[in-house]
């Protein structure tokens, strides 16, 4: 168990290697100068120098590569250009700021979506079910931005329910904060249902086809029993690493919506950096991003391999 | 007023099971009755598909959602099950009727301690709380679970199946119901275990007094554990009666057909083939008008086409349902008796020398295969058995460079060095060595048509091109005695026995000198698998190949071998002439696994204690030391005996001279 830990962990440290070099080629390197494209094509010569000697862009790759690394290790992630502020202390606040938006998401559309796959594949073929599958394969292929259109005119322009705007005033209470969060979680909460469903569905299904399940029905155990212990407990399992899966989904969803709904987040301060070739912010937002994916599908493994018992407690002894 | 007789605790009337098949409702099951009695065991056997196992859930009213029961009852002990309300069915399967079955590996929850599971059947039952981990012991001490206490604790994958299968039939007895149905428990299980498993399942059954509905694939099996039998076919009840009367002079000509195509131990390969039954059952919900089996009858006439015969009773408390039955001891053989002529040379074609295969898992080392020396001659069969986990496969796939061997391992062909790994094999050398795998489903790739699977072993391994790899291909497929009407059919529309003649083609492609054949009947009803084996008796003598023809059936290795090297925990315990190892006196591991073979005849059976110890840890002294009922004393727990040739031959590896071997051999009753 513990050696398998370690190599999972080994596995999530090179991975995160490799996409740090990729993004620093990508955002660093790519298309030439990077104070050339900062400054714009009518920067004089020297001012494209005295910024590249700021940057450090004019010395050799790898030491750059090496300095950037090492300066990301110690939580030094640069300036960032347009707001000449620290990027860590950019990425923080809006990294806050996003995972409120992903927790209201994912309460919202877990429960909801678990519940649906399980009520589905108990009335397999039934109504039921193939209102829970179709419906959820539709919300899934709507855009974001489709439906966080639509969701802003009808519920906060048209019934004025909610705010159009994600953000909440300075200083506000949790349930005013929740509140605004609600509507920006929904379009992320639409496509995450249909997905997390359909592999609940799956998986309950096999459960309840599985001998075992016959074995307990067979001894004569009660229905409610045999679906709570031997169905949903063998069949929610591997959805757990599914449901953390969706976390890299999550992230792209997230700059969709927090542009749309004017959200200090993370998807959006990429967006902007982005925009606004911002390289340093961008390659730190990037890069936080990979960890953050990489240690919700560890602790998602962890997880899976702590409640399996299969992994848990080993083999034949 | 004379005394009423007994009623039956089962009774199964005209019953009638249909599936749904797209939006076709299909006859699976038609107009099949019995009735077993009080504490007798009924078994019902016949071929796959023929409708056992939809019957046996039926009687548990457990069908999959797409089946249907649509006519007939079934009563248990007078009261109908087919219509009870889901709390007197959760009744009565609590107190009344328990069902074990195939493949006890998923049968429990993989998530649930063993104990948890077995309680919940005392909870069930009413059993006090505080009461109830003391049944669980004493349930599980009752199907002989060593340290039960241990056991509880255990998760189903930490237990092997034999254990697995003890605890779900400690499960299925401990309400003592009325009624046990049992479906293949044993099949998949090794020999010795099954043979365990089979005592066990024959004590409880007395003890308890319960009456058990036996369903097996298996002739022998179902011979050994029944009172009287039914023979399915084509979800029709073909023939039912005493279970002696019906395996010594069956009176149907299906049930001959089945029995004549056994290996029988007294009938060698070389004195005749073995008897087969032509044909296919028909497909589900077939619309037949006369006899379900008079396509593949040798006897049938015209009445049998148009009328379908009744079950009738004969003479000895018999039923048959034969327009005939009289005809049918007399039935003529499917293919002639006449074995093909082969040459007989002894020259070596493959020698094995000190070949060991050391495997590293969790960093500790498995001793798979330890200092094996086995000559393999031209031509001939040379079989290996032993229990799973003794070795064979490894041996299979080192001798096919599939793994590479420990340092100091030699294997020649042709008295030329073999290279250990399959990539540094020149192409004749890979086509020399061929393998035909246990399941040809996953041997054969099942989006290529036949012609391409064939086609591309024979271009690999004779490096031409299309056109006459094309004529190539269907000389083989000739040659395994398959039409061409099969060239362009891809595996998923061949039958299970038509799949491994594709699979044996193939390894024919490159003319062989040796093909390897890794428990290639085990898959097959006893029918085709007496096809198989004539055709491979057939294209040994037509091609002089040799086979390493691994196998737990003892059975088709007593007919089909020249010699038998017995393995046990990677180490060869026994090799000689098969007429020198089966006529004894044996090695103690082999005496026990003769004993273990169910046969259709009778006899003491020598009781294997425990399971194969781990190869990682095997134990010091004699490989065998811990399950050895012959252990004479610490001789064989401290030194290993060596392998030695005690005649010319034969090598043995005990530390009991085989003279006295012998003698302890013949008191045994
Ligand atoms: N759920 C199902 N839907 C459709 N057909 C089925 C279903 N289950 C079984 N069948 C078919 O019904 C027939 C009888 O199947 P059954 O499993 O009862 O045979 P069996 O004698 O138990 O075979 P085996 O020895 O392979 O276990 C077969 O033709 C099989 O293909
Ligand atoms: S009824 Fe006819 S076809 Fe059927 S088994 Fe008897 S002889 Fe053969
Ligand atoms: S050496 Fe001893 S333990 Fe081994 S087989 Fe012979 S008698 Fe049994
Ligand atoms: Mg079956």
């Amino acid at each position: 168990m513990s050696r398998y830990v370690l190599r999972r962990i080994g596995l999530a440290l090179i991975t995160l290697l490799l996409l740090s070099m990729l993004v620093f080629i990508g955002t660093q390197l790519l298309p030439g100068d990077v104070a050339r494209r900062v400054l714009g094509p009518f920067a004089t010569a020297e001012a494209v120098e005295a910024l590249n000697a700021r940057l450090g862009t004019d010395r050799p790759l790898v030491v750059q590569y090496v300095d950037w690394v090492g300066s990301a290790l110690q939580g030094d992630l640069g300036q960032s250009i347009t707001f000449s502020r620290p990027v860590t202390e950019l990425l923080g606040r809006a990294l806050v700021n996003s995972a409120k938006l992903a927790t209201v998401a994912f309460v919202i559309v877990v429960p909801l979506a678990l519940a649906g796959g399980v009520v589905a594949a108990l009335r397999r073929g039934k109504l039921t079910d193939r209102i829970i599958t179709v419906g959820g394969l539709s919300a899934t292929v709507i855009p974001e931005f489709v439906s966080g259109i639509v969701l802003i005119i009808v519920f906060a322009i048209i019934l004025d329910w909610f705010p159009s705007t994600a953000t909440p005033p300075e200083g506000a209470g949790f349930l005013t904060q929740v509140h605004s969060l609600i509507l920006p979680a929904i379009p992320l909460v639409l496509v995450l249902f249909g997905y997390i469903a359909r592999i609940t569905r799956a998986g309950v299904i096999e459960a309840i086809d599985a001998d075992y399940t016959r074995t307990a029905i067979l001894k004569g155990l009660p229905r409610g029993r045999v679906i709570r212990r031997d169905v949903l407990r063998n069949a929610l399992l591997p959805t757990i690493a599914v449901i953390a899966s969706q976390v890299g989904y999550l992230i792209g969803g997230l700059v969709v919506v927090e542009v749309l709904f004017s959200y200090q987040g993370i998807g959006r301060l990429i967006f902007d950096a982005s925009q606004k070739k911002d390289f340093p912010l961008l390659a730190g937002g990037v890069l936080v991003i990979g960890v953050a994916f990489q240690v919700s599908m560890l602790l998602a493994d962890l997880a899976y391999s702590w409640l399996n018992p299969r992994i848990r407690v080993g083999a034949k002894s | 007023m004379s005394e009423a007789a007994p009623k039956p605790i089962l009774e199964v009337e005209n019953l009638g099971i249909d599936y749904k098949i797209g939006t076709e409702w299909k006859t699976a099951i038609r107009d099949v009755s019995f009735t077993i009695d009080r504490q007798e065991t009924f078994g019902l056997v016949g071929e796959s598909g023929c409708g056992k196992t939809t019957v046996a859930m039926a009687i548990m009213h457990y069908l999959p959602r797409n089946g249907r029961v649509s006519s007939g009852s079934i009563r248990l002990a007078g009261r109908d099950l087919v219509d009870l309300s889901p709390n007197e069915l959760r009744d009565v399967r609590v107190n009344q009727i328990s069902m074990v079955y195939q493949n006890p590996s998923t049968a429990l929850n993989p998530s649930i301690r063993i104990g948890a599971q077995v309680a919940d059947v005392f909870e069930l039952m009413g059993v006090p709380k505080d009461e109830r981990s003391q049944r669980v012991i004493d349930i599980l001490a009752k199907v002989q679970i060593a340290d039960p206490a241990r056991v509880v604790g255990r998760y189903p994958h930490q237990l092997s199946g034999g254990m697995l299968q003890r605890v779900v039939i400690a499960m299925a007895i401990a309400s003592e119901p009325t009624l046990l149905v049992l479906d293949e428990p044993t099949t998949g299980l090794d020999a010795t275990v099954e043979a365990e498993v089979l005592d066990l399942v024959s004590n409880l059954r007395d003890d308890i007094g319960t009456s058990v509905l036996y369903i097996s694939h298996s002739l022998a099996v179902i011979r050994r554990m029944c009172d009287r039998v039914g023979v399915l076919y084509a979800g029709r009840l073909m023939a039912e009666g005493a279970a002696e009367a019906v395996f010594t002079d069956p009176r149907h000509p299906y049930t001959v057909g089945l029995l004549r195509s056994l290996p029988s131990s007294e009938i060698g390969r070389d004195e005749a083939t073995l008897d087969t039954i032509p044909g296919f059952l028909p497909p589900l919900g077939a619309d037949i008008k006369g006899c379900v089996y008079a396509d593949r009858c040798a006897i049938a006439e015209d009445i049998c086409r148009d009328v379908e015969p009744d079950l009738k009773p004969l003479t000895g408390n018999r039923f048959s349902r034969c327009h005939f039955p009289d005809r049918a001891p007399d039935l003529p053989r499917a293919v002639a008796a006449e074995p093909p002529v082969r040459q007989t040379e002894t020259e070596p074609l493959v020698e094995i020398s000190n070949v060991s295969k050391t495997f590293i898992q969790d960093g500790h080392p498995v001793y798979a295969l330890n200092g094996i020396d086995l000559t393999i001659h031209v031509g001939e069969t040379v079989a290996l058995v032993g229990e799973s986990g003794s070795g064979k496969t490894t041996l299979a796939k080192v001798l096919l460079g599939i793994d590479a061997p420990d340092e100091g391992s030699v294997i020649t062909l042709s008295g030329e060095e073999l290279a250990a790994e399959v990539r540094d094999r020149g192409q004749e050398d890979v086509g020399a060595v061929q393998m035909v795998f246990q399941n040809p489903d996953s041997a054969l790739n099942r989006r290529h048509s036949v012609r391409r699977i064939i086609g591309r072993a024979v271009r690999l391994l004779r490096g031409v091109g299309r056109k006459p790899s094309d004529e190539r291909t269907r000389d083989l497929l000739a040659e395994v005695r398959m039409g061409m009407e099969y060239y362009n059919a891809k595996p998923r529309h061949l039958s299970g026995g038509l799949k491994q003649r594709v699979a044996i083609a193939r390894a024919f492609a490159g003319s062989p000198a040796l093909v390897v054949c890794d428990e290639p009947t085990s898959a097959l009803d006893v029918s085709v698998q007496a096809a198989i084996i004539n055709l491979l008796a057939e294209l040994q003598a037509e091609e002089n190949v040799a086979y390493l023809f691994i196998s737990h059936d003892l059975n088709v290795v007593r007919y089909l071998a020249d010699r038998v090297a017995v393995m046990y925990l990677g180490r060869l315990m026994e090799v000689g002439p098969a007429k020198r190892v089966f006529g004894g006196p044996h090695h103690p591991y082999t005496e026990a696994l003769l004993s273990a073979a169910p046969d259709l005849q009778e006899g003491a059976r020598i009781r294997l204690e425990g399971e194969i110890p781990s190869a990682s840890e095997p134990p010091p002294g004699c490989m065998f030391q811990t399950r050895c009922p012959r252990k004479i004393g610490e001789i064989c727990e401290t030194i290993e005996p060596d392998l030695v040739e005690t005649e010319a031959g034969y090598s043995i590896r005990c530390h009991i001279p085989v003279a006295e071997l012998g003698r302890l051999q013949a008191t045994r009753v």
